[in-house]
């Protein structure tokens, strides 16, 4: 018995599994009538079920909102100076930041210096997000039928019909400059507000504008999936090891020979700006991914 | 008096809260998944608003040295900033792979209502 779960599990996992469950697919109708089998006693314990669930919730949330708005009486005021928030910590931020991370905007050098491990999470929870977006909506023989395939075809073929010459204009003058607006701040994390995440989503949106307008087909010409999976495999990969060589140097106090450079230049801020660019990359691949997995289903 | 005071000079914070109610609610009773989303999205707004008004103060301006001054007294509190940075990174990304997990709902039951999804997995799939 026992055998022949684990040969089960493992047929699974190979993907030889003998198909099942898509045989029941199709056969659900598209529009269900009030299931018969249903006895009318059970309806009504479903429906007293359901009224004691919604009165439930009310109570929890109405009481959670209740201690929320209790908690205010202990809030410092709005805009208040000695806001206990502000302590030790932010005033090292904002007085030591700019002699040790080189960044002139501070919240840049406390996320991707101070704190660019918790960023490392960030960017590899948008990296697991689109890997799962990916398994699930990737499309391949197993999740297509013949009628998706169909529609996505008709689909693709009323775009290259209707073809809309004012958005293509609008979109040809914009797209470079969205493109370049998003670089220079991914570029200028260091030195103004943004940095790789907000640039990243800029870029993202610029190529998000451009499929729209130019048909789902026209970004393939360009960002592949093969692309996809270099760019942001190298940006995370680059972030690790850049962070990696400054953890290792930091703790065994070692210098790190890399020199912080005059703040408010291009090139300063040792590392940041590296990995802003790292950043920056993986945010305009994830967003775009997002939206090309979510239309069309594939790259 | 001094109440009243407290509760204008907290009204992001009042706003936050409720929000929260609001979105709460609504995760827990809609029976719409993509509604159940956009509550969840609500939650989290609800968050950042609250934290961003908590690091504000009064006649401070953005933790971005320009000129080169670092006076801790000058600028607002920057560690919200970066929380909040944090917080829409994975926000965004639990949207996406909910939404993606509806989609596929969607395409094996023909709904997106958590509910019909229940009793239809019951009846198909159950071995």
């Amino acid at each position: 018995m026992k055998k022949q779960h684990w040969k089960a599990f493992v047929d699974w996992v190979n993907g030889t599994a003998p198909e099942r469950a898509p045989a029941a697919m199709p056969e659900l109708p598209a529009k269900r009538e009030k299931s018969p089998r249903t006895k009318p006693d059970e309806a009504r314990r479903v429906r007293v079920f359901s009224r004691i669930y919604r009165i439930t919730s009310l109570v929890v949330c109405l009481s959670v909102v209740c201690v929320l708005l209790y908690t205010l009486f202990h809030l410092p005021l709005f805009g208040a100076e000695d806001n206990p928030a502000v302590n030790e910590v932010v005033e090292r931020y904002v007085e030591q930041g700019l002699a040790e991370t080189g960044a002139v905007n501070m919240v840049t050098g406390m996320i991707l210096d101070y704190r660019a491990f918790d960023t490392f999470g960030e960017s590899s929870v948008l990296f697991l997000a689109i890997s799962c977006v990916m398994m699930l909506l990737l499309k391949d023989q197993n999740n297509t039928t013949a009628a998706d395939t169909l529609q996505l075809q008709r689909e693709r073929e009323t775009e290259r019909e209707i073809s809309d010459p004012i958005l293509k204009k609008v979109v040809s003058v914009v797209f470079p400059c969205i493109l370049l607006f998003g670089i220079y701040v991914v570029l200028n994390g260091h030195l103004s507000p943004g940095g790789g995440f907000s640039g990243g989503a800029v870029m993202g949106a610029g190529l998000i504008l451009y499929s729209a307008a130019y048909g789902m087909d026209a970004v393939s010409r360009f960002f592949t999936l093969k692309t996809f999976r270099t760019l942001t495999t190298t940006a995370l990969l680059c972030y690790a090891l850049s962070k990696a060589y400054s953890f290792f140097t930091g703790a065994n106090d070692l210098p790190s020979g890399i020199p912080l450079g005059i703040p408010g230049a291009i090139l300063s801020s040792g590392l940041i700006l590296v990995l802003n660019i790292c950043v920056g990359l993986i945010v305009a691949c994830t967003m775009y991914g997002f939206y090309i997995l979510f239309t069309k289903g594939e790259f | 008096m001094e109440l009243l005071e407290k509760i204008i000079s907290l009204r992001f914070e009042i706003a936050a809260f409720l929000l929260f109610g609001i979105g709460f609610m609504h995760l827990l009773v809609e029976k719409n998944l993509i509604k159940k989303i956009i509550a969840f999205n609500i939650m989290d707004s609800s968050v950042f608003l609250f934290l961003a008004s908590q690091g504000y103060i009064q006649g401070r301006t953005a933790p971005i040295a320009t000129d080169g001054v670092t006076d801790a007294a000058l600028y607002i509190n920057p560690v919200p900033a970066g929380l909040v940075l944090t917080g829409i990174v994975v926000s965004v990304s639990i949207s996406a792979f909910f939404l993606a997990l509806t989609q596929r709902f969607y395409h094996r039951y023909h709904t997106v209502n958590f509910d019909e999804i229940m009793i239809l997995a019951k009846e198909k799939d159950v071995d």
